[in-house]
């Protein structure tokens, strides 16, 4: 076992795919990385250096370069997934789902229903989400809510490099589409990863941490920045339980259900805007089936209902940080009625 | 005279463990302990674990309250002399320093706690080798669907003056998932290899439950290797198994299931760490795992029963025998043990499931010390 970075990871995840099932192709734009370059191709291994080695291994039949053009990309894809092939397509930014949402959202995540259970579609699209480099607001966005709010898809939204590596392998396998979700600032971030090939099942959320005070539930980046809110709060004697649910669909409601049975008290994270979106989602859940266990109102913490800003001291600002999040778990805590 | 006076430490068990929990403390502050007291109990990564009390003495300052998380080396209590002044002792407590090992000693450790491999027949099998090279060494074999940390308590104790070698057995750990036919025939050629190729002429050997039955019949069949034999709760010697643990082990793939599964092997649930059993859940989410227990539990237990019989190997053994059991273990009773009691040493624990060896370590570190001393 060594300690891999989330890029290690995933890139690991595709090469034992890709050896395994020869159905398993990449297409994007630049995945082979280094096209018309001095380097040539796999000198950079797509933009985020996540497809290195594939080209070279695999041949460009499994590695296909695309033109910028998402539609084309996303249409390729589920015509090669319904007819027999297990495509990994990369959206290169989640920003970009627009441009091909009718593909993703009418046609990919329909085939199994429209064409009475016939139709298989083991699409898996791996696309970048996340604030935090200024990059504006076409290029920052965070949009796995819109994806889970669409029946037929799978949504994985992953915190670290162990999960990133379980879940993209769980995700190639499974028959349904999977919208996987890879956070911009986070491929660097390291764990340790097993070299042998292992799958984490959807709908399991991971308990980062126990406590009997306050539950919260975060995803991806917030994972982080919720540790660090919970170290301080330990130090003042409240005790949190951190989950992380992997996949918003299909989401783990036991896992997050049993915690606030126990707790009573809720705070949920979100770096995605509010209205309509995974906060609020699971805030409405617990409402829902834990109202009576509930001992003080549930707090979201989440990025305003505004685009991204580009100025780096406002973008700061929209992003949930530990402060934040301990603010409002302090606030939760000591709840009295 | 802050001779006379002594630290009670974190302890490290286990290859990752950097910091315990203090969970509770047995003794309270001012009283006096034997050796083999209980003193307190600490939170591991897989079951909650006692401190046990090497030497009699009086526990002058405890210095870590219940709760606290503490790193490895750190102090916890103060022992010392009934009549030891109290700023004595406050003097002993504020000059007391976390001992940081130097780099060379860290490189050392670090060495010394990291698993190897070995190739056996073109299979990968993962080992941990602790101890200086003298005298007899020991060799953990584990049970299904444990792997070498099983021993985290043990092999640390028993390092002390001998080599001690655990495996991963096939299918399990960090091993290959290639089990072949899985069974008692395959799996014992695959040790008897593993210590051959690495030089172990004679063997105190250890095992747990399917790796008792493993570690038995090596001896009968290689009886001049083997020393001493402990066998902890073994398969073999009897008809009966928890059907209900073998199935939903190799059936459990989430938290919750895993977690069922895993407190019918313990006397107290309440013992098991989440860590556990993320760990196995780890595990078991590998590629080739589930065909592999799948494989093994078939070859050993068929329908529902042990399928290997070990009475006669180890009744006609001609060496040290001991068998320890819990006497509330779930998944093998304890009185299988009688079907060698006329024969050999056998120790029954109270208050103790399947994994005597975790929840009753300090006792069967005892006995283990005691049968490897006599050769």
């Amino acid at each position: 076992m060594t300690v891999k970075t989330i890029r290690q990871a995933l890139q690991e995840a595709l090469v034992h795919e890709m050896r395994r099932d020869p159905r398993v192709i990449v297409i994007g734009e630049d995945v082979s990385g280094g096209a018309g370059t001095e380097g040539g191709r796999d000198a950079a291994g797509g933009v985020l250096g996540v497809t290195k080695g594939l080209i070279k291994e695999f041949g460009e039949s499994r590695v296909i370069d695309t033109p910028i053009t998402e539609s084309a990309i996303m249409g390729a894809a589920a015509g090669a997934a319904v007819t027999g092939l297990r495509p990994v397509a990369e959206l290169m930014f989640s920003d970009f789902l627009g441009v091909c949402f009718d593909q993703i959202f009418n046609q990919t995540a329909k085939f199994r229903y429209m064409f009475g259970g016939k139709a298989r579609t083991p699409l898996v699209i791996r696309t970048m989400i996340g604030a935090g480099r200024s990059a504006a607001a076409q290029h920052s966005q965070s949009p796995y809510h819109i994806f889970t709010s669409v029946p037929g898809l799978k949504v994985a939204v992953p915190s670290n490099a162990y999960d990133a590596k379980g879940l993209l392998i769980q995700a190639i396998r499974d028959d349904d589409p999977v919208i996987f979700c890879e956070h911009k600032l986070m491929y660097d971030l390291r764990t340790e990863v097993p070299d042998e090939a292992y799958t984490i099942p959807f709908g399991e959320a991971n308990v980062v941490r126990d406590g009997d005070d306050v539950t919260i539930v975060a995803l991806a980046r917030m994972v982080h920045y919720v540790s660090e809110a919970a170290d301080k709060l330990a130090a003042e004697g409240i005790e949190c339980e951190i989950i992380d649910p992997r996949t918003t669909s299909p989401l783990d409601e036991d896992t997050i259900l049993d915690s606030v049975e126990r707790t009573g008290r809720l705070v949920v994270v979100d770096e995605a805007t509010p209205r309509c979106g995974m906060a609020t989602d699971i805030a409405a859940l617990v409402a829902d089936k834990a109202f009576a266990a509930l001992e003080a109102p549930v707090r979201r913490v989440t990025a305003p209902h505004t685009p991204v800003p580009f100025a780096p001291s406002l973008e700061k600002l929209y992003i949930p940080d530990p402060d934040r999040i301990a603010a409002a778990v302090r606030e939760v805590y000591g709840y009295a009625p | 005279m802050t001779s006379s006076l002594a630290a009670i430490t974190m302890p490290k068990w286990g290859l990752t463990m950097t910091e315990g929990k203090v969970v509770r403390w047995s003794k309270e502050q001012g009283a006096e302990f034997a050796p083999g007291d209980e003193l307190l109990e600490i939170e591991t990564s897989k079951i909650t674990n006692v401190v046990e009390a090497e030497t009699s003495g009086t526990l002058a300052r405890i210095v870590a309250p219940e709760g606290s998380t503490l790193p490895i080396g750190a102090l916890l209590a103060v022992v010392a002399p009934a009549d030891a002044p109290a700023a004595e002792i406050d003097a002993f407590v504020s000059g007391f320093v976390v001992v940081e090992p130097s780099s060379e000693d860290t490189t050392e450790q670090a060495a010394a706690m990291e698993t190897r491999e070995l190739d056996i027949a073109g299979k990968r099998l993962r080992y941990l080798e602790v101890g200086s090279p003298a005298g007899v060494p020991m060799v953990f074999l584990h049970g299904f669907g444990a792997d070498l940390n099983s021993w985290m308590f043990n092999q640390p104790a028993l390092a002390e003056d001998r080599r001690t070698i655990a495996f991963d057995l096939p299918g399990h750990g960090g091993s290959t998932k290639e089990v072949g036919a899985g069974d008692l025939a395959s799996l014992v050629a695959v040790v008897e290899t593993a210590v051959t190729t690495l030089g172990i002429e004679r063997m105190h050997l250890t095992g747990h439950s399917m790796g008792g039955a493993l570690a038995a019949t090596l001896a009968a069949r290689r009886p001049e290797r083997v020393a001493t034999l402990t066998l902890i709760a073994p398969a073999g010697f009897g008809p009966e198994i928890s059907v209900s643990f073998i199935e939903g082990f190799v059936r459990a793939a989430r938290r919750k299931d895993t977690g069922d599964v895993l407190h019918m092997l313990v006397h107290d649930p309440s013992l098991v760490s989440r860590t556990m059993v993320e760990d196995v859940l780890r595990y078991k989410r590998l590629d080739g795992v589930t065909a592999a227990l799948e494989t093994i539990a078939r070859a050993w237990f068929p329908g529902g029963r042990q399928g290997v019989s070990i009475i006669a190997d180890v009744t006609a053994l001609d060496l040290p025998v001991q068998v320890i059991w819990g006497r509330d273990d779930r998944i093998i009773p304890a009185q299988h043990a009688d079907a060698v009691a006329a024969r050999v040493q056998v120790h029954v624990l109270d208050h103790t499931g399947h994994l005597p060896h975790m929840e009753k370590a300090g006792e069967v570190n005892r006995l283990m010390r005691q049968i490897a001393g006599r050769t």
